[in-house]
């Protein structure tokens, strides 16, 4: 994007090129995302943090599991790897391992992340993993058409849950500050800016950080809960979401009809794991 | 410093998990992700100090599906990296072993196994996995396993498994046993010079012109690590040479066949077995890991006896050496299949004797290993 | 550009102008672009796209203030803005 007074193209832009298309793999454009669908918009999020945040492409892998979110791996100019479902963390956890040097991003949707991969999940934040988790939420199991996960909210209608589920769902920010967390945030498909600035914020901290995206899933959960359009979705968001910084994640609990609040709830620095590692072993091996 | 502590050189009294620990440190490996399970804990332990030595790092994973998915990451970070298991959690691993296969990459996993099914006998032997390393993930592929059966080979092998990974650009299984994982014997380790690391073959093509998945003549493309600016794409949906996902008929006979056709076509390059007075034998015992070793005894019994058996034992069970046990099957009476099972590794024998000769099993449900006189008693019946 | 109360400097305040470029074969037609265009630069146009979506059409060019929204909103990457520069700008006249 051209930020006024920030970036000034030395040619005109050639209408048909998107300034993000640099880091999209143009060549499999347009993606299979739903119209109305959030997903896209946070993949614009994030690629504006990265161009924010200065860092070069080839220093960033981003890995996903299985999904409508699952896809993002394939559209993104990254090195890129597109897991079994559930399984994008761990994957992630050896790579980053591997090669100190990258910063390594899991993207990935409700279902993959808390329900199949949620061991993973508590496990990569117990041990502080460097590795930003973005969770996109949706409440659903998009690409398998609506069924209820781990997010669904009481009363909420599925495919699989056709008098409304009974329930109670994670509430994904207070799993991750309990399971140990450096950073944890959440916003919805409509907090643009807000979600860029803590994209970029997050992708320059250490250890596990996570941001929860609230998104719009207009073919399966919209329509299954009669919502409406993703843009009622959105106007849903921007009547009851409530921006509260430093709020407790357990007060964060998302139900039908409900508020949802918004923010970010946790920046510590608590060391990662390859601290610990470095630590320890120079100590012990004398510097190996 | 690392390099010196790379190679364990010298020699030892080693159990076998103690000494697969040893050939995997000498091969190079860097990352170990383990999820402790008996009888094969003791590689992770000796891992999870040796490796540090190195610069390498041992995790301690959730699950074995969290483990056999770290090796695939390391690996594709540029580290060469390895898991071992048994039981439950060789099951467990079938799920992202399919994905290392279809991501073709290099990797190495241990199976000590035990007595099942499910939790079955954790301290005790079994060799009832081995169809299941063949055919254990889904969808259809060729796989290597390898079978040692003695701590040496467990050296020797574990070394061997990371070389053939990085060849063939496919996980590497060594299927030993409970018996070889805890029995200690003289391991002999060479110096560092003859042991060089298992070395990863990397493209020097341009990012743009380099294609991950590639299949040059039965071969593999050469890799590339994430951070080598390739900007690649992996995924485990059926995939063209770019790494794209592709969903069509069209592609997955393309994928397909070069998962196996990398295999099949150099199974001459891949194939290991040990031959004992085969020429001129009536019955051939067929068997592998433990079960051989009560097997040489059988054997010395059998010509005591004045039989005329010799052994054909598998140091590479999959690929499975067809034509070898074919052209045998033209030459001798009868097979005698010595395992720790009721009949697996028996099968594939049977189907490549083509009625040529008949094929024996010596069963065994696991718990503890053959003894020799029932294997004299099939190898009289097979020899009439 | 009206305000609810005129800042002090409004006259010496640039506003800054934008190009709006749609990439009409992308768009899917979800109209976030137009619903959050804080200058309602942006409608729906009639016209159909090869999948058969309407794509938007920037009806109100000249009140675009380069801001980034819709680009920063569409899911399709099908929309993007580029900022006038200034001497490209010299012969219109800033509204304020």
């Amino acid at each position: 994007m051209t930020t006024p007074g920030e970036v000034t193209t030395a040619e005109p832009m050639a209408p048909e090129q998107h300034p993000m298309s640099r880091f999209l793999r143009e060549d499999r454009m347009p993606h299979i995302w739903c119209s109305s669908c959030g997903l896209g918009t946070t993949l614009t999020c994030f690629i504006m943090a990265v161009v924010e945040s200065g860092i070069d492409p080839k220093d960033m892998a981003v890995i996903s599991g299985i999904g409508c979110t699952g896809r993002v791996a394939g559209y993104l100019n990254f090195d890129s790897f597109h897991t079994t479902h559930g399984r994008a963390i761990p994957f992630a956890t050896g790579l980053a391992l591997a090669n100190p040097d990258l910063r390594v991003v899991v993207y990935s949707g409700d279902g993959d992340l808390v329900a199949i991969g949620g061991n993973h999940f508590i496990h990569a934040a117990r041990r502080n993993m460097d590795i930003l988790c973005v969770c996109v939420n949706n409440f659903t199991y998009g690409m398998t058409g609506g069924q209820a996960g781990p997010t669904t909210p009481i009363t909420a209608k599925a495919t699989t849950a056709p008098y409304g589920s009974y329930e109670y769902p994670f509430n994904i920010p207070y799993l991750a500050v309990a399971s140990g967390a450096n950073y944890v945030a959440r916003w919805t498909a409509l907090h643009m800016r807000r979600l860029k600035n803590s994209f970029r914020e997050a992708i320059n901290k250490k250890g596990f950080r996570v941001i929860e995206i609230i998104s719009p899933c207009p073919t399966a959960f919209a329509r299954k809960n009669r919502l409406g359009t993703g843009l009622d979705v959105l106007k849903y968001y921007h009547a009851n979401s409530i921006i509260q910084h430093g709020a407790d994640p357990k007060d964060a609990d998302i139900e039908m009809g409900g508020k949802i609040i918004v923010g970010k709830f946790l920046d510590v620095d608590r060391p990662c794991y390859r601290d610990y590692v470095t630590e320890s072993i120079s100590r012990q091996l004398g510097g190996k | 410093m690392a390099e010196d502590r790379r190679v364990l050189t010298g020699e030892h009294f080693l159990n076998g998990d103690h000494a697969c620990a040893e050939g995997a440190m000498a091969a190079g490996c860097k990352f170990f992700g383990g999820y402790p399970i008996t009888p094969s804990s003791e590689i992770a332990e000796r891992m999870s100090e040796r490796l540090p030595e190195v610069g390498g790092i041992y995790l301690q994973m959730e699950d074995e599906l969290a483990s056999m998915n770290a090796i695939l990451g390391a690996a594709w970070g540029g580290w060469k990296s390895m898991t071992c298991t048994s039981g439950p959690g060789f099951s467990l691993m079938m799920e992202n072993l399919g994905l290392g296969v279809v991501l073709e990459t290099p990797c190495v996993l241990v199976n000590i196994q035990r007595g099942g099914p499910s939790t079955g006998l954790p301290t005790l032997v079994g060799q009832a996995d081995m169809m299941q390393a063949r055919w254990g993930s889904h969808g259809d592929y060729e796989i290597i396993a390898l079978a040692p059966n003695s701590p040496q080979e467990m050296f020797d092998l574990t070394y061997k498994a990371f070389d053939l990974s990085e060849r063939y650009r496919v996980p590497t299984l060594v299927m030993s046993d409970e018996c070889v994982g805890h029995m200690s014997e003289k391991v002999v380790i060479p110096p560092a010079g003859k042991m060089p690391e298992v070395q990863r073959k990397y493209t020097t093509k341009k990012p743009g012109e380099y294609l991950p998945f590639d299949h040059p003549a039965g071969g593999v493309a050469p890799m590339v690590k994430a951070g080598d600016g390739y900007n690649i794409h992996v995924t485990g949906l059926t995939h063209d040479e770019r790494g794209y996902p592709v969903i069509n008929a069209e592609a997955q006979d393309v994928m397909v066949r070069h998962l196996i056709d990398k295999i099949n076509k150099n199974r001459d390059d891949i194939i290991d077995v040990e031959e004992i007075d085969v020429e001129g034998a009536d019955v051939i015992i067929v068997s592998y890991g433990i079960s051989s070793r009560t097997c040489y005894r059988a054997l010395d019994m059998a010509k005591e006896e004045g039989l005329k058996v010799g052994m054909f034992r598998l140091v590479t069970v999959w690929p499975f050496p067809e034509e070898q046990v074919r052209e045998l099957a033209k030459r001798v009476k009868a097979f005698v299949v010595v395992e720790l099972n009721f009949g697996q590794i028996y099968y594939e024998v049977e189907r490549c004797a083509c009625g040529n000769a008949a094929t024996y099993l010596v069963p065994h449900a696991g718990g503890d290993i053959h003894d020799p006189a029932d294997i004299l008693a099939a190898l009289k019946e097979a020899a009439k | 550009m009206e305000f609810w109360r005129k800042p002090l400097d409004a006259d010496q305040v640039k506003v800054p102008h934008g190009q709006i470029y749609v990439i009409k074969e992308r768009c899917k037609g979800c109209s976030f672009c137009v619903e959050y265009c804080p200058r309602d630069v942006l409608e729906m146009s009639e016209e159909f796209n090869k999948k058969g979506y309407h794509p938007p059409v920037a009806v109100r060019q000249e009140d675009c203030v380069a801001c980034g929204l819709c680009e920063l909103i569409c899911p399709e990457f099908a929309i993007h803005v580029e900022l006038i520069k200034e001497e490209e700008e010299a012969t219109q006249k800033p509204e304020v």
